[in-house]
């Protein structure tokens, strides 16, 4: 069966997206992005030295198959981010932006005012804008309007591990969405993301989870798993979850 | 609103004797507890919280790598200028000390700045004593215009300055500024600060407001340790820290931890940090608060040094010189203090992924 995720002009054959954020060492970064199997891998841009090309980063990322996906993680405000959006387009040579406008440095947490004029102005500067969000269902149409190629809700405040806190929310997005749904933030543990994936996310995005595990790499393939597995567990449509047993007698049978 | 006003509401003598009437079995209550609040914070400063030291050094170890991952930040300071107005008994620059003075020309930062960056380093630190009249405003302002292509990000520890002052150094391309308290006891900073514009203890403890009013992203608090008893003062920085992160929640911020060095000057340590102690404080820093920065400067030991970065420091320096022109010119003639750990950079980097750790030079960049 083959099952891909189009997002723009890219496709991609793994829903599972990572970041190079708090590895112990490139190499060791290297090896758990290249055994995830991730196609998109998120860096950002403060970490980076975008007029060097021999950027150590940048470099152990040169693999055919991965895509960068630069992010405007310490911007304030959408100006700041738009700022940051062209120096990346120039340097990285993509027009694909994680765009992420946190002003508070201590949970994270998006500024839904920012990050929506960002994104309106990014659409019309031609980037391909993936904005990281709070699990508001009204911000993700109002994104959708303006021209966002996918959203990038939170299951729990970045690298907390905390698992899908927003599930319910998360449900009601990706039930009116029409552009991919990649949970972003929170992911802990590979049952996080199956789950985020049984509820039908398009993908979902890990780099805490994997970086700070004690063996990064079998965790990669671990996350691997879980989100193909999550994936086919939705392609082949779950069993209701029944909340009380079926009586064995029927209170209508009198009827028959 | 001000600093002051949540300031006044405490009194050192009861908050001491609170922190020294801790037992052990609050202490275990507190550390059996999810998150932690200011007043558990007094209790894991404590000395009854001494038997649990591993207990909170495996749990800072866990949150700062949650948070941080394995990375330590690179930093170096930079010196510009030794002249100083002030009398800070502690301090190699007190005015009264008969050392020479200096204070960098352009050739000379630049010359420095060349030095440090085939180091590596594009975090930088500027440092200066406080002669407003030649190492003002506008010397500040210039040299960071100076250097500015040369860093990603620039922090500075100065005297401290008004809003506008801020503001201004800020636009130039200023990130962080440092200004620790040294004491939040006021009559024991009036003791040591006799003389010269540090000497307004209130003029100090309000700075933070104005960086913070100022939007500066980030501002470095501390005490300087030996002057009074580290743990009062250690809690008075725990709530200048959580009033500030609640009034100015844009802010980032980092503690820093500097304990009294020997140096030319009359006073040395009156209360004595124990190796234990800073590393109690450090943890219980982490343990209230996942986030903050932890600062360790190379005024502490190699030994030390390798042995905190897996306890919860987030940014070391390396190969520090304290004097104006230290990295290119000559000797160690017009030092601040005296560093302890000399270790090349390349050594501490080797020390720090030798721990399983990355050691990372650049990690922000100015969208403007």
């Amino acid at each position: 069966m083959t099952d891909i995720l189009q997002i723009a002009d890219k496709t991609f054959s793994s829903r599972l997206f990572t970041g190079t954020g708090k590895f112990s060492s490139s190499e060791k970064m290297r090896e758990a992005i290249l055994a995830s199997e991730s196609e998109l891998v998120t860096v950002a841009l403060k970490r980076v030295e975008v007029e060097n090309k021999s950027d150590d980063m940048l470099k152990s990322l040169n693999a055919e198959h991965i895509n960068l996906l630069p992010n405007t993680s310490g911007v304030r405000t959408a100006k700041e981010a738009v700022f940051a959006a062209q120096l990346a387009r120039e340097a990285l040579e993509t027009n694909w932006m994680k765009l992420e406008i946190h002003p508070d440095p201590r949970y994270l947490l998006p500024d839904p005012i920012e990050t929506l004029k960002a994104a309106e102005e990014l659409v019309k500067l031609g980037f391909v804008v993936m904005p990281y969000i709070h699990a508001d269902p009204v911000l993700c149409k109002r994104l959708e309007d303006v021209g966002v190629q996918c959203v990038m809700p939170l299951g729990a405040p970045i690298g907390s591990n905390k698992g899908l806190k927003t599930d319910d929310f998360l449900k009601i997005i990706i039930e009116q969405s029409n552009v991919p749904v990649i949970v972003d933030a929170g992911i802990g543990a590979p049952s996080h993301a199956a789950y985020a994936m049984e509820l039908g996310a398009d993908a979902v995005l890990v780099n805490t989870a994997i970086a700070v595990a004690q063996c990064p790499v079998d965790m990669a393939v671990a996350f691997k798993m879980a989100v193909a597995a999550g994936r086919m567990a939705y392609s082949a449509k779950l069993a209701p979850i029944k909340e009380v047993a079926e009586a064995s007698s029927p209170l209508t049978s009198f009827l028959n | 609103m001000a600093f002051k006003d949540t300031f006044e509401q405490y009194d050192w003598d009861t908050l001491e004797r609170e922190i020294y009437a801790v037992t052990e079995a609050e202490v275990a209550a507190v550390l059996k507890k999810e998150s932690i609040s200011l007043d558990d914070f007094k209790t894991l400063i404590s000395p009854a919280a001494k038997p649990f030291l591993e207990k909170m050094a495996q749990r800072s170890h866990q949150l700062t790598k949650k948070r941080f991952g394995n990375t330590i930040q690179m930093y170096l300071p930079m010196y510009l200028s030794n002249e100083c107005q002030n009398i800070c008994t502690y301090c190699g620059f007190s005015m009264t000390n008969k050392i020479p003075r200096k204070t960098l020309s352009d050739a000379e930062i630049l010359k420095e700045v060349a030095h440090i960056k085939k180091l590596g380093y594009d975090h930088i630190l500027l440092v200066t004593g406080e002669a407003n009249r030649t190492v003002g405003v506008s010397y500040i302002k210039h040299a960071i215009e100076l250097i500015k292509d040369h860093f990603s990000n620039i922090s500075m520890e100065v005297q401290p300055l008004g809003q506008a002052d801020y503001e201004l150094l800020m636009e130039a391309g200023l990130y962080a500024v440092l200004v620790y308290q040294e004491t939040y006891h006021e009559a024991t900073y009036k003791v040591h600060h006799p003389k010269g514009k540090k000497s307004n203890f209130h003029y100090r403890l309000d700075t933070p407001d104005r960086l913070g009013k100022a939007g500066i992203h980030k501002i470095g608090l501390g005490a300087l340790f030996g002057l009074e008893d580290w743990r009062v003062d250690s809690f008075y920085t725990a709530l200048h820290l959580k009033y500030l992160q609640r009034t100015y929640w844009k802010t980032k911020y980092s503690i820093s931890f500097p304990r009294l060095r020997p140096h030319q000057g009359d006073v040395q340590p009156k209360v004595e940090m124990t190796d234990a102690d800073l590393v109690q404080l450090i943890c219980a820093y982490r343990l209230l608060d996942e986030d903050v920065e932890l600062s360790m400067s190379t005024r502490e030991s190699e030994t030390f040094r390798n042995n905190i970065i897996k306890l919860g420091i987030t940014s070391i320096s390396a190969e520090s010189k304290t004097n104006p022109g230290g990295y290119t010119a000559e000797p160690e003639s017009l030092e601040q203090f005296e560093i302890s750990d000399e270790r090349s950079t390349g050594e501490i980097k080797e020390m720090i992924r030798k721990q399983g750790y990355e050691p990372v030079f650049k990690d922000w960049e100015v969208f403007a």
